[in-house]
C-alpha cells in the first residue's frame, strides 16, 4: 500500500459529516457571489445588449442613446479593451465581437447605476445587423461539413475483419440531445479596483486561474495584477469551468474604466441564451456480434455539436471516444470524431465531460441490438464485460474489472432483479395497457483529465501558533463537498481534531496555476497537496517533538519558539499517467471508478407518461474519503442523468422563420430539470465495499462524474418497457431525452411492430470516414498557446 | 394613511421610494437578508420562497410564496419570514438542523427556500408528523439541481412537530394582519370593490394585480413595466366562498389554496386539478379570479371550470353581470372584460355531474406546464350519456369545449364503443400546434386516447369513476 493511500486508525476521512456550510446554507448565511453587491457600496450593475440574429455581421453600432438613460454610466464596447478583445483560451471567442455567432451573443454591456438603468440602457443601444447564413441543427452541419478543430480518431486491430468474421451485424444511427447545467445560481461576477490598480475579482468559477487569466489578457496586464476568489458556487456541473471567463472580464474592465465595483450577473434567460452546454451527439454505427452476443468489433463517427467556439469541444470529444467502449471489451475497433460548427452557444464541460454521450453510444447499440440477437439484455451486457488483462481500446490496461462483476452481482442480489423481473413479465401479461421493465447498466469511467499537465495540484496550509490550522487548495467549492474532504483529509495528516481546522475561500493569490475543478479529480489532486502541505510541517514537528509525544497545542508553541517553520507549500502531481492526443493512445487515466445501477420504470401506455419505481445502485469511491458527501454525489448525479435522459430537452428553433437560432427552451417553465416527483419511489444506494484504491489519497476514488451514467438504467428500461407493448423481440430506437412524448411514440411504433431503424447484415449502413488529412487534435489540446490560434 | 412597510423577521421595514416593479426578492435582498435567491425569477424554482402570514379562519398560517413574483408594495403591512428569521447558524431550526444533518444541501443555493416550504409545511396545524404526515407536494415547487432529493424528501418525512414555545407557531393562533390600503406612486391598494372600480375607471391603462404569478413573469423576463397598479387581491368583496341552492360562489381573491382547503372534495373534479396545477407555492399566491382573468390557452384551472359548466361573475361601476367561461375567452390572452371591469367570482352550477375526470399530459409530474390538458364530466343516466362537457387546454388560442365530441357522446350508450366512436372525434378537436412542449402530433393523440384510458381505468369491468 502506498503512502498516500495508507489511513490511520480513527481517521477524520471516512466519516459521514454533513457538508462543511450547512448549517450556513440552510439559515441563508451562506454567501455567493451576487450575495457581495449588498454589502458592498457603489456598486455598478452590467447588462448585455444581445443579438437576435444567429450568425450576423454587426454594421454599425451607436450607443449616444443608451448613454442619455438616466443612470446609464457607461456601455463598454470592443474600442474599451486595452488588451485582448478575446474571453477564451483558443482565441476564437472575441469578448465584443464584430460578427455575431449566436442568438444571445452580447455586442456590448453597459453599466447602470441599478439594474434597470443598465436594462433600459441597453434596449436603447442600436444596433444594425447584416445578417448571414446560420446553420442550427446538427445534421445540417454534417450536411454543410461544418466542423471545427481535430477530428481525432481511436482504433484498434481491424474493424472491418472483426466485422466481416462476426455472425450477426448491425448498423444505424444514435442522436442524442445536450443538457443545459441549470445551476441554481446563474453566472456571477463582481469586480474591483484597489488603490494601486490591482484588479480583485469575486466569480462564481470552477476555475479561478484560468478566469484571472483571461482578465489578465482582456485588460492587458499579467497574471499577478489580477487576483480572482471564489467563495463557493451555487452549483457549477462544468458550467463555471470556461464560461464565467468573458463575464469575469467584462466586470473587470467595467471596474478599470469607472473606477467603481461593477456587478454582473445573468438573468436566468440570459444564462441559458448565452452560455455554453453539455454537446448534443449524433453518431453513426455498425456493431457486430458473435453467436453468444460478444461484441467482436465497433465502428462509429460521434459528431458532436461544439457550438460557436471550440471552447472546451475537443476534450469534451476526446473524453467521449474514450468512453464508447463503457464497460466492454471489443476487439476491433475505429472511432472517428468530430466537432460541428453551428450558430449556437459554444457547448462545454457538463459532469462526465462527453463520457456520457460516448458511453451511451453502445449503451444503444446494446440495448437496441440485444431483441435481435434474441439475447436477455441483463445477459448481453454481462457476458461483454472487461475482464482482467484486457484493455481499452486506446491502449490502458483496466485495472479491477472484477469490481463491475463484483457491483453487478451484488446489485442482481439485492436488489432480487430476477424475482422482480419474472413478476414483471406477469404483470405485463395482465395489462395490456400499462408496461414495467428493469434494466440494469454499468458504469466505467476514467478518472484523471486527459489533459495530463492539469494533473497537478497545490495547497496552503498555516498551523498558528495557537495550534488552529488553516487551509488553503486550488479547488472549489460547487456544493460537491470537495471543502469538506479537504478538512478531513487535513485534520487527518495532522492528526488533529476537526475543530482546529479552518479553510479559507479559494484564492489565486494564496495557491497559484491552479486546475479548474473538473474531471471528477479535486480530491484526488487537491487532497493530495493538502496532505503533502501537511506532511511537511507535521515532519519538521517530528523533529521538535524528538519521540516526547507532546500534545499538538505544546509542540506547535515550542517549534515556534524554535524558529521551526509552521506553515507549508504543498503540491501535487498524479504519477503513472501519459497520453498522446495526436495518436489518441497512452494511458491517460489514474483509475476507472466502477458502478452499476438496476431500474424498474411503469410506462402507461396512453401517454407515455411514466414513474421510476426502484432504483438500486452499487457504485465505486474507493474508501470513501467522506460517506455522506459521496451517498450525494451519487444519488445528485444519478438523478441529474436521468433528467439529462428522460426529460430536460433543449430546443433549438430550427426552421427558417425570424427565429431561426433561438433557444426555444430558455426558461424554467420550458426547460423542465427534475423536480422531487422525479425522484424514484425507492431508492437504494450503497458504496461497494473492499474498494481500496491504492496510490490515491487515503485509498479514495473520485466521485463526482460517474453517477451521472448510472442513469443509463432508466432510459434502457423505459425502451424495454416501450418494447412490451410490442411482439418479444421488438428493438426499439428511443429518443433522448426520453420524455413521455418520445415514450409513448417508441410504444406506438413497438405496437405497429416493426424492429426499428437498425439495419442487419454487412456492410450496413457505414458510418463516415472523414478524410484521412484531416487535423489531428492539438497535443495540448485544452490550451492553446497565447497569441496563437488554437487547433 | 400609515406609511407603507413589511415586517420581515419581526422587524418593520419601510417600503418607502420603493419602485412598483421591485419585487420582494430584490427588497428582502437589498435589506442584506440575501438567504432568499433568485434561481428562475418565473416562480419555477422555489429558490425564492418566503414565508407570509396569511389569514386562516380565525388565525393565520404560514404560507410560502414565490418572492420574486410579488411586487415588494403588495405585502404593505404583512409579516415576512425567511430562512435567516426561522434560525441562524448557531440556533437552527428544527427544518433546518434536519435538513443539515440529513446531507440536504449540496451547493446550498436552493437551500433557504426549500427551509420555507418545508417550515411551513411544519408549522401546518393538521400535518400529523411521520412519514405519512408531510405532504411532499409541499416542497413541489423547489428545484434542487444537486441533491437528487433523496435527503431532503427524507429530512421531511422525519420532521416532529412544533414545540409548544415555539413563536412562530403560536404567531398562527392570532389573525394574519389586515390588507393595508396603499396608495404610493404607480401603486394602489383600495380598501374596497367601490375603491377598486373608481380606481380603474380613473386609471384607464392600469394593471390589475392579484397574485400577481403571471404579471410577476412577465415584469421580470420581458421587463414589462405597470403604468398604474390596482391590487385586488384582498378586496373583501372578492374573497368569500358560498354554497347556495344552485351552486357554490368562488371568491376571485381566493387563492387557489384557500379555494382548494374550503372546498376540499365538494367538487371533485376541482381536487382532481389542484395536486396538478404548478406548485404549492404558486397556488398560495394566484387566484382563481386571476388564474381565469389571463386567459391562458394553457392554464389547468379553465378546462376543468368548462367541464364544471362555470359562470363569472364581472363587477364595473354599472354593477355585476354573468357571463359564461364558455363564452367569456374571445381569443389568444383576450376576453370579454371590459376596460374597468373584474372577476369578481367564479360560479359552479350544481348539481354537479355524476362522473368527472382531469387528465394533464406535461413532461413533469409535479410543477409543470400542460402540454394537454382534459376535463371531462359526464352525467350517465342508465346506462346512457344524459349529458357531457369537456373543457380542453393546450389544443387552441384559448381553452375550448369539444362541443363536437360531447355531441358524439351525449345520447349514446356509455360503453367501449361509444368511447372508441368519441375519441376519434376528441382527436380531431382543437387546433393543436407544435412547440417546446410537444408536436402537434402528440397533443391530438393525447385528446384521443384521454377517454379511453379513463374507460380503461375507471370504467372496465363495470367500475365507475
Amino acid at each position: 500500500m502506498s503512502d498516500l493511500s495508507r489511513r490511520p486508525d480513527d481517521a477524520a476521512v471516512g466519516r459521514a459529516l454533513a457538508h462543511e456550510s450547512a448549517a450556513q446554507h440552510v439559515t441563508g448565511h451562506a454567501l455567493y457571489t451576487d450575495d457581495l453587491v449588498h454589502r458592498t457600496p457603489h456598486v455598478l450593475h452590467a447588462h448585455p445588449v444581445c443579438s437576435p440574429h444567429p450568425h450576423a455581421r454587426v454594421t454599425r453600432l451607436d450607443t449616444s442613446r443608451a448613454l442619455a438613460v438616466e443612470g446609464v454610466v457607461r456601455v463598454l464596447t470592443a474600442d474599451d479593451v486595452p488588451g485582448t478583445n478575446d474571453a477564451g483560451v483558443k482565441h476564437d471567442e472575441p469578448l465584443f465581437p464584430e460578427i455575431v455567432m449566436f442568438v444571445g451573443h452580447a455586442v456590448c454591456w453597459v453599466l447602470g447605476e441599478t439594474l434597470e438603468a443598465a436594462r433600459l440602457g441597453a434596449e436603447a443601444v442600436e444596433v444594425d445587423y447584416e445578417p448571414l447564413p446560420a446553420i442550427v441543427s446538427l445534421t445540417e452541419a454534417i450536411e454543410a461539413e461544418s466542423f471545427q478543430g481535430g477530428q481525432p480518431v481511436v482504433a484498434r486491430g481491424d474493424v472491418e475483419q472483426g466485422l466481416a468474421g462476426a455472425a450477426h451485424v448491425f448498423s444505424g444511427v444514435t442522436e442524442m440531445a445536450g443538457q443545459e447545467h441549470f445551476y441554481l445560481e446563474t453566472h456571477a461576477s463582481l469586480a474591483l479596483v484597489d488603490e494601486a490598480g490591482q484588479v480583485f475579482v469575486q466569480s462564481s468559477t470552477q476555475h479561478p486561474t484560468e478566469t484571472q487569466e483571461i482578465v489578465a489578457h482582456v485588460l492587458g496586464l499579467d497574471s499577478h495584477h489580477v487576483t480572482v476568489q471564489c467563495l463557493r458556487m451555487g452549483g457549477g456541473f462544468g458550467g463555471k469551468e470556461m464560461q464565467p471567463h468573458g463575464f469575469a472580464a467584462v466586470a473587470a474592465l467595467g471596474a478599470v474604466l469607472t473606477g467603481r465595483p461593477v456587478r454582473l450577473r445573468l438573468s436566468r434567460t440570459h444564462d441559458m441564451t448565452m452560455t455554453g452546454k453539455r454537446h448534443g451527439f449524433h453518431a453513426q454505427w455498425r456493431a457486430g456480434f458473435d453467436d453468444d452476443g460478444r461484441l467482436t468489433a465497433l465502428e462509429a463517427t460521434l459528431t458532436s455539436d461544439g457550438g460557436w467556439s471550440l471552447d472546451l469541444s475537443e476534450p469534451v470529444l476526446a473524453r467521449a471516444l474514450c468512453h464508447v467502449d463503457n464497460a466492454y471489451w471489443i476487439p476491433h475497433v475505429l472511432l472517428h470524431g468530430r466537432v460541428a460548427h453551428t450558430h449556437k452557444t459554444s457547448q462545454t464541460a457538463f459532469r462526465g465531460f462527453g463520457g456520457p454521450q460516448g458511453m451511451l453510444v453502445v449503451e444503444d447499440v446494446l440495448g437496441r441490438c440485444a431483441p435481435l440477437l434474441g439475447i436477455d439484455p441483463v445477459e448481453l451486457r454481462r457476458r461483454n464485460f472487461y475482464v482482467e488483462g484486457q484493455a481499452t481500446p486506446y491502449g490502458q490496461v483496466v485495472r479491477h474489472p472484477e469490481r463491475v462483476a463484483a457491483a453487478w452481482d451484488q446489485v442482481m442480489t439485492t436488489g432480487e432483479v430476477e424475482r422482480r423481473r419474472r413478476e414483471i413479465a406477469a404483470f405485463n401479461a395482465a395489462h395490456e395497457h400499462t408496461k414495467r421493465a428493469l434494466a440494469v447498466t454499468p458504469v466505467k469511467f476514467g478518472i484523471s483529465f486527459n489533459f495530463t499537465a492539469f494533473n497537478q495540484a497545490g495547497a496552503l496550509v498555516h498551523v498558528y501558533k495557537d495550534g488552529s490550522v488553516l487551509i488553503n487548495h486550488g479547488g472549489t467549492e460547487m456544493g460537491q463537498g470537495l471543502h469538506t474532504k479537504m478538512l478531513q483529509v487535513a485534520a487527518t495528516s495532522l492528526g488533529v481534531p476537526l475543530g482546529k481546522v479552518r479553510l479559507a475561500p479559494t484564492r489565486t493569490d494564496k495557491v497559484p496555476n491552479t486546475s479548474a475543478t473538473a474531471a471528477s479529480s479535486s480530491a484526488d489532486l487537491n487532497g493530495g497537496a493538502v496532505k503533502n502541505a501537511c506532511e511537511q510541517i507535521l515532519s519538521r514537528l517530528r523533529q521538535v517533538d524528538a519521540g516526547r509525544g507532546l500534545p499538538w497545542e505544546d509542540l506547535v508553541r515550542e517549534a515556534y519558539f524554535s524558529r521551526v517553520q509552521l506553515w507549508a507549500a504543498g503540491f501535487y502531481r498524479t504519477e503513472g499517467i501519459h497520453w498522446d492526443s495526436t495518436v489518441m493512445r497512452g494511458h491517460p487515466f489514474k483509475y476507472f471508478a466502477y458502478g452499476v445501477a438496476a431500474a424498474e420504470v411503469e410506462v402507461d401506455g396512453f401517454t407515455g407518461a411514466y414513474r421510476t419505481r426502484r432504483v438500486d445502485i452499487v457504485h465505486d469511491v474507493g474508501d470513501s474519503l467522506s460517506p455522506l458527501v459521496d451517498l450525494g454525489q451519487v444519488e445528485g448525479g444519478f438523478v441529474q442523468g436521468v433528467g439529462w435522459l428522460t426529460l430536460e430537452d433543449l430546443r433549438w428553433d430550427e426552421s427558417s422563420g425570424p427565429g431561426r437560432g433561438r433557444l426555444t427552451t430558455q426558461a424554467a417553465s420550458t426547460y423542465k430539470l427534475p423536480s422531487i416527483g422525479e425522484l424514484p419511489d425507492e431508492l437504494n444506494v450503497a458504496l461497494l465495499e473492499h474498494a481500496h484504491e491504492d496510490g490515491v489519497v487515503y485509498g479514495s476514488k473520485a466521485v463526482g462524474e460517474p453517477p451521472v451514467m448510472l442513469a443509463f438504467a432508466v432510459r434502457e428500461a423505459l425502451r424495454e418497457a416501450a418494447a412490451a407493448f410490442g411482439p418479444d423481440g421488438t428493438s426499439v430506437d428511443l429518443a433522448s431525452p426520453a420524455t413521455p412524448e418520445a415514450v409513448f411514440w417508441a410504444a406506438e411504433r413497438a405496437r405497429s411492430a416493426g424492429s426499428d431503424h437498425v439495419v442487419e447484415g454487412l456492410p450496413g449502413a457505414v458510418p463516415d470516414r472523414p478524410d484521412p488529412t484531416a487535423p489531428a487534435l492539438h497535443p495540448r489540446s485544452e490550451q492553446a498557446d497565447r497569441g496563437t490560434a488554437g487547433g | 394613511m400609515a406609511e407603507p412597510q413589511i415586517t420581515v423577521n419581526g422587524q418593520p421595514r419601510p417600503l418607502a421610494g420603493v419602485p412598483a416593479h421591485t419585487n420582494a426578492l430584490d427588497f428582502v435582498r437589498g435589506l442584506g437578508l440575501t438567504g432568499a435567491k433568485e434561481g428562475c425569477a418565473e416562480g419555477e424554482c422555489g429558490a425564492c420562497a418566503v414565508l407570509v402570514a396569511r389569514p386562516d379562519g380565525d388565525g393565520s398560517r404560514w404560507a410560502p410564496v414565490n418572492a420574486c413574483l410579488v411586487p415588494a408594495l403588495a405585502l404593505d403591512g404583512q409579516e415576512v419570514v425567511t430562512a435567516e428569521g426561522l434560525g441562524g447558524p448557531d440556533d437552527l431550526h428544527p427544518v433546518q438542523t434536519g435538513l443539515a444533518e440529513a446531507g440536504g444541501s449540496q451547493c446550498g443555493y436552493c437551500t433557504p427556500g426549500f427551509v420555507c416550504s418545508m417550515a411551513a409545511e411544519y408549522y401546518r396545524p393538521d400535518r400529523t408528523p411521520g412519514p405519512d404526515g408531510f405532504d411532499v407536494h409541499a416542497i413541489g415547487g423547489n428545484l434542487c439541481r444537486c441533491t437528487g432529493y433523496r435527503p431532503i424528501r427524507d429530512a421531511a418525512c422525519a420532521l416532529g412537530s412544533p414545540s409548544p414555545a415555539d413563536p412562530l407557531a403560536g404567531r398562527q393562533d392570532r389573525p394574519a394582519p389586515p390588507p393595508a390600503p396603499t396608495r404610493v406612486d404607480g401603486f394602489a391598494r383600495p380598501a374596497d370593490l367601490a375603491e377598486a372600480l373608481a380606481l380603474l375607471a380613473e386609471h384607464p391603462d392600469a394593471t390589475v394585480l392579484a397574485g400577481s404569478t403571471d404579471w410577476g413573469v412577465e415584469a421580470n423576463l420581458r421587463g414589462r413595466r405597470a403604468a398604474y397598479v390596482v391590487a385586488v387581491d384582498r378586496l373583501p368583496e372578492l374573497r368569500d366562498l358560498t354554497t347556495g341552492a344552485d351552486g357554490v360562489e368562488i371568491g376571485a381573491a381566493l387563492t387557489l389554496s384557500e379555494v382548494e382547503a374550503a372546498l376540499g372534495d365538494d367538487v371533485p373534479l376541482l381536487a382532481q386539478v389542484w395536486p396538478q396545477f404548478a406548485s404549492r407555492l404558486i397556488r398560495n399566491g394566484a387566484t382563481i379570479g386571476g388564474n381565469v382573468a389571463t386567459a391562458s390557452p394553457i392554464g389547468d384551472l379553465a378546462p376543468a371550470l368548462l367541464a364544471l359548466d362555470a359562470r363569472l361573475v364581472l363587477a364595473s361601476a354599472a354593477g355585476d353581470r354573468e357571463v359564461a367561461l364558455a363564452g367569456f375567452f374571445t381569443g389568444y390572452r383576450e376576453t370579454v372584460l371590459r376596460p374597468a371591469e373584474l372577476v369578481r367570482a367564479v360560479r359552479v352550477p350544481t348539481p354537479l355531474a355524476a362522473h368527472t375526470t382531469f387528465r394533464k399530459i406535461a413532461k413533469r409530474r409535479f410543477d409543470d406546464i400542460s402540454s394537454v390538458a382534459v376535463a371531462v364530466a359526464l352525467d350517465v343516466v342508465d346506462g346512457t350519456v344524459a349529458r357531457a362537457r369537456i373543457g380542453l387546454g393546450g389544443v387552441a388560442a384559448t381553452p375550448v369545449r369539444a362541443l363536437a365530441t360531447e355531441a358524439a357522446l351525449e345520447g349514446r350508450p356509455w360503453d367501449l364503443d361509444t368511447v372508441e366512436a368519441a375519441s376519434a372525434v376528441l382527436a380531431g378537436e382543437g387546433t393543436p400546434i407544435d412547440d417546446q412542449r410537444a408536436s402537434a402530433a402528440y397533443r391530438s393523440a393525447m385528446l384521443g386516447n384521454a377517454l379511453k384510458a379513463w374507460w380503461d381505468q375507471a370504467w372496465q369491468g363495470g367500475g365507475s369513476a
